[in-house]
């Protein structure tokens, strides 16, 4: 019972992924790939679940290895995308919000 | 923390990513967008470790440190041009960790069958994405050659490579020990079958690659999910999935092909282009300056060359002098330039270009023959007439921007090679065309110069 609820949840998200998306504008397909890519980190939810439950080493050492991979995606996914989406300015802004270098 | 109140703020988690994501809609919000969903993921993560199934904390201390280190260093340090590099990267780490996650599901008990083939899948979808960003990073990064790899056999190879690893798939389903051959074969040879996907596909057909192997590590993701019985894990990994799908879909639109042809067929391998042969008309910069000077409306078009030649800070300074002038000033971005959807965007939006200036090419072309000058820098099949005009070109069909049918085409080259896809470009010998030979930079500096001197 639990995999067709699952299997539900996993309909709806794709449906409304697509709607979602779908109205993203060319201009932003790049900081849309790197923020889906940080987004894709959430494997790192799992991966905390296996990295701590102390099972057997070697799952731990999948998990830790999971952790950092997903982490890596995480924070560098985030933290690329807000770099990129903040030089996207409108004209004449006053010209005060200067790029980071 | 019970799991019911974790599985509570999951839902908070996922509706924030789903806010997030409806604000990338505009230019305007979609820095809070992507706020918001960071915000998401670290409310998701923190409530994890709140779980009662997580007993030991050091691994996962180090695992994060380590993580946010390599992840926060490398997004301040790349550079805007080698974007595409960096998402393939990205996209094969997070493919990694789906499949570690799922080899670790393995070690909980009580996996029923079904648990099994999930776990099998995100191993599976895990190592393809995997070993086919690395590919597709080493293409795009010139670290192996960019040109399609094709081989006689291929097809059949791939057919009985896949064969192989469904069988091992079954084969372990049936018994799945975790020292089980068959489990170690899967992910061996998931990472050939990744390989073996992408190196029969050309530099110039890698925006369709990334945005597919951008869905394939939310795929992963979301058969993780299964895998552990965690819903956020497959709401945002199917969010990505659809994500990279709907790229993919507007990558081979405006390419004119099908999703098939991309992906198993070397570019240029079927038909070779009718020859064109004429006389390019070249043109030197103080005499592109007296065009450029007296034209009341200019469009840039950039291509993979711009990003090559780091030329799209003097492209700003171009345009902007020309407004000066009095003159309009476009930029028409055609879906497919560059590596990765979206990269002339960025580039020149790091340039300083405002984001009301840069146009698509369903707005431009239209409106194309009242242009005065349109300057082609360093992009070539987007602008080749020859997909408009002639049936026997590898490119025949693909939509492009008509910059023939401006008043006048300057096109900046750095000598007379053929582009990429290593088809001939009768835009090169229009009446109406001038060749500005150089390089991009370098030209554009010139006649900045004129403007200034």
């Amino acid at each position: 019972m639990e995999a067709v609820f699952l299997a539900f949840v996993l309909m709806l998200s794709i449906f409304l992924g697509f709607e979602l998306i779908s109205k993203v504008p060319a201009t932003l397909h790049t900081p849309l790939m790197s923020g889906a890519n940080a987004i894709s980190g959430v494997t790192l939810v799992g991966a905390l679940g296996s990295a701590g439950a102390g099972i057997d080493g070697v799952a731990t050492i999948l998990g830790t290895l999971a952790v950092a991979f997903a982490t890596i995606n995480v924070v560098g996914g985030y933290m690329v995308t807000d770099r990129m989406l903040s030089m996207f300015k409108k004209k004449d802004t006053s010209g005060s919000a200067g790029g980071r270098s | 923390m019970s799991e019911l109140l974790i599985n509570a703020t999951y839902i908070i988690a996922a509706a924030l990513f789903i806010f997030g994501l409806k604000q990338l809609g505009s230019p305007a919000t979609a820095v809070r967008g992507n706020l918001l969903s960071a915000v998401g993921m670290f409310i998701a993560v923190v409530v994890t470790l709140f779980s009662r199934e997580i007993l030991e904390f050091q691994w996962i201390i180090a695992g994060i440190i380590l993580g946010s280190a390599i992840g926060a260093v490398t997004a301040k340090k790349v550079a805007m041009t080698s974007m595409p590099e960096m998402v393939a990267l990205f996209n094969g780490s997070g493919g990694l960790a789906s499949l570690l996650v799922g080899w670790a599901a393995l070690y909980n008990t009580g996996n029923t069958t079904f648990t099994v083939v999930t776990i099998l899948l995100s191993v599976l979808i895990g190592g393809i994405t995997l070993s086919g960003s690395i590919v597709a990073w080493g293409k795009l990064s010139e670290v192996m050659n960019s040109a399609a790899i094709v081989f006689g056999a291929q097809r059949i190879v791939n057919a009985l490579l896949l064969a192989v690893l469904v069988i091992c798939c079954v084969l372990f389903a049936m018994e799945p020990a975790l020292d089980s051959p068959y489990l170690y074969a899967v992910i061996a040879l998931s990472l050939v079958f990744g390989v073996m996907a992408v190196i029969p596909i050309g530099g110039a057909d890698m925006p369709v690659v990334i945005s597919l192997l951008n869905s394939y590590s939310g795929l992963a993701a979301c058969a993780a999910g299964f895998a552990i019985h965690n819903n956020i894990l497959i709401v945002a990994g199917s969010l990505v999935g659809a994500a990279g799908i709907i790229l993919t879909n507007i990558m081979c639109k405006a390419m004119n092909r099908s999703l098939a042809n991309v992906l198993f067929s070397g570019f240029g391998a079927v038909k070779t282009a009718t020859k064109v042969e004429g006389e390019v008309k070249p043109i030197n910069t103080e005499d592109a300056y007296l065009i450029l000077e007296a034209a009341s409306s200019v469009t840039f078009v950039p291509g993979y060359g711009m990003a090559v030649a780091q030329a799209q800070h003097v492209v700003r300074e171009l345009g902007e002098l020309l407004e000066e002038n009095g003159c309009e000033v476009t930029y028409a971005i055609h879906p497919v330039a560059g590596r990765m959807p979206g990269h002339m965007n960025v580039l020149l939006a790091e340039a300083n270009v405002p984001y009301d200036q840069l146009v698509e090419m369903e707005d431009i072309n239209p409106r194309i023959s009242n242009v005065d000058v349109a300057v082609v820098i360093g992009a070539n099949d987007v602008v080749n007439p020859a997909a408009r005009e002639d049936e026997n070109s590898p490119i025949y069909g693909m939509p492009i921007i008509n910059v023939d049918q401006a008043q006048t085409v300057f096109v900046l080259k750095r000598s007379m090679a053929s582009g990429f896809s290593g088809v001939d470009n009768p835009l090169f010998f229009g009446e109406n065309t001038r060749m500005l030979f150089g390089d991009a930079k370098a030209s554009l500096s010139a006649v900045i110069g004129e403007f200034k001197g």
